[in-house]
């Protein structure tokens, strides 16, 4: 697959798909790592795990990367997010885009992961300190059911 | 009336205690939520979920055919 989006059910090495970025006119790359955080609003999370529709999840994805390389001068981009369980600390989600020139790379970067949390078939299941836990299935507004 | 496969995740899978069910349905993919959500007591209104066919975003007036595969789509909180 030229144009990567992936789901990954354990931790994955960055180092690999950051060289598939390279090329010879790439003057820039830039990329994002999502982290899983020890709290969610206002309270103190332990962990997490991430349930995805897995065949829509990897089309909606390389869509997302291919009007990224349509809308922006860049060279290439790719996307990778965990499924499966995670802990406070792990990298949930990694977004690499390779350009000529930083700012196209900074500014697909950024869009491809807005995207993704907008548009991907991935859910998020919080366990927190009090022992329950519950899905986020947050509204346009940013606020959750 | 045509024999399709449900699938269901993240909140809609826990009311539901099941990932799929199999439905025999005569309508559109409104008339189909409107009726699981009557039977499992789904607490998400149709405005908030979006739904797919055959792995694919579909729209809610779309007619399942014979052997369709249909998921809801709660709101989504990757990345």
């Amino acid at each position: 697959m030229k144009h990567l989006f992936a789901l990954s059910d354990k931790a994955f090495d960055i180092a690999p798909l950051r060289e598939r970025l390279l090329r010879a006119e790439a003057g820039a790359y830039a990329s994002f790592e999502g982290w899983v955080r020890n709290h969610n609003d206002g309270r103190a999370a332990l962990g997490l795990r991430y349930e995805a529709y897995s065949a829509l999840a990897e089309a909606e994805g390389a869509k997302i990367v291919a009007e990224a390389l349509a809308r922006f001068e860049i060279a290439d981009a790719a996307c990778v997010h965990r499924v499966g369980d995670l802990a406070v600390g792990d990298l949930a989600v990694w977004v690499g885009v390779s350009a000529a020139h930083r700012d196209a790379a900074f500014s697909a970067c950024r869009w491809i992961i807005d995207e993704v949390k907008l548009r991907v078939p991935i859910w998020k299941h919080e366990r927190y300190a009090e022992g329950d836990a519950s899905w986020l299935h947050p509204n346009p507004d940013g606020t959750d059911l | 009336m045509a024999d399709i496969n449900v699938l269901y995740f993240a909140s809609l899978r826990d009311a539901a205690g099941i990932d799929s069910e199999a439905v025999a349905h005569d309508g559109d993919l409104r008339a189909l939520y409107l009726l699981l959500q009557r039977k499992h007591g789904f607490a998400l209104p149709l405005d908030r979920l979006r739904v797919a066919m055959n792995g694919a975003f579909a729209r809610w007036d779309d007619v399942p055919g014979e052997g369709a595969e249909i998921a809801f789509i709660p709101p989504v909180s990757g990345g």
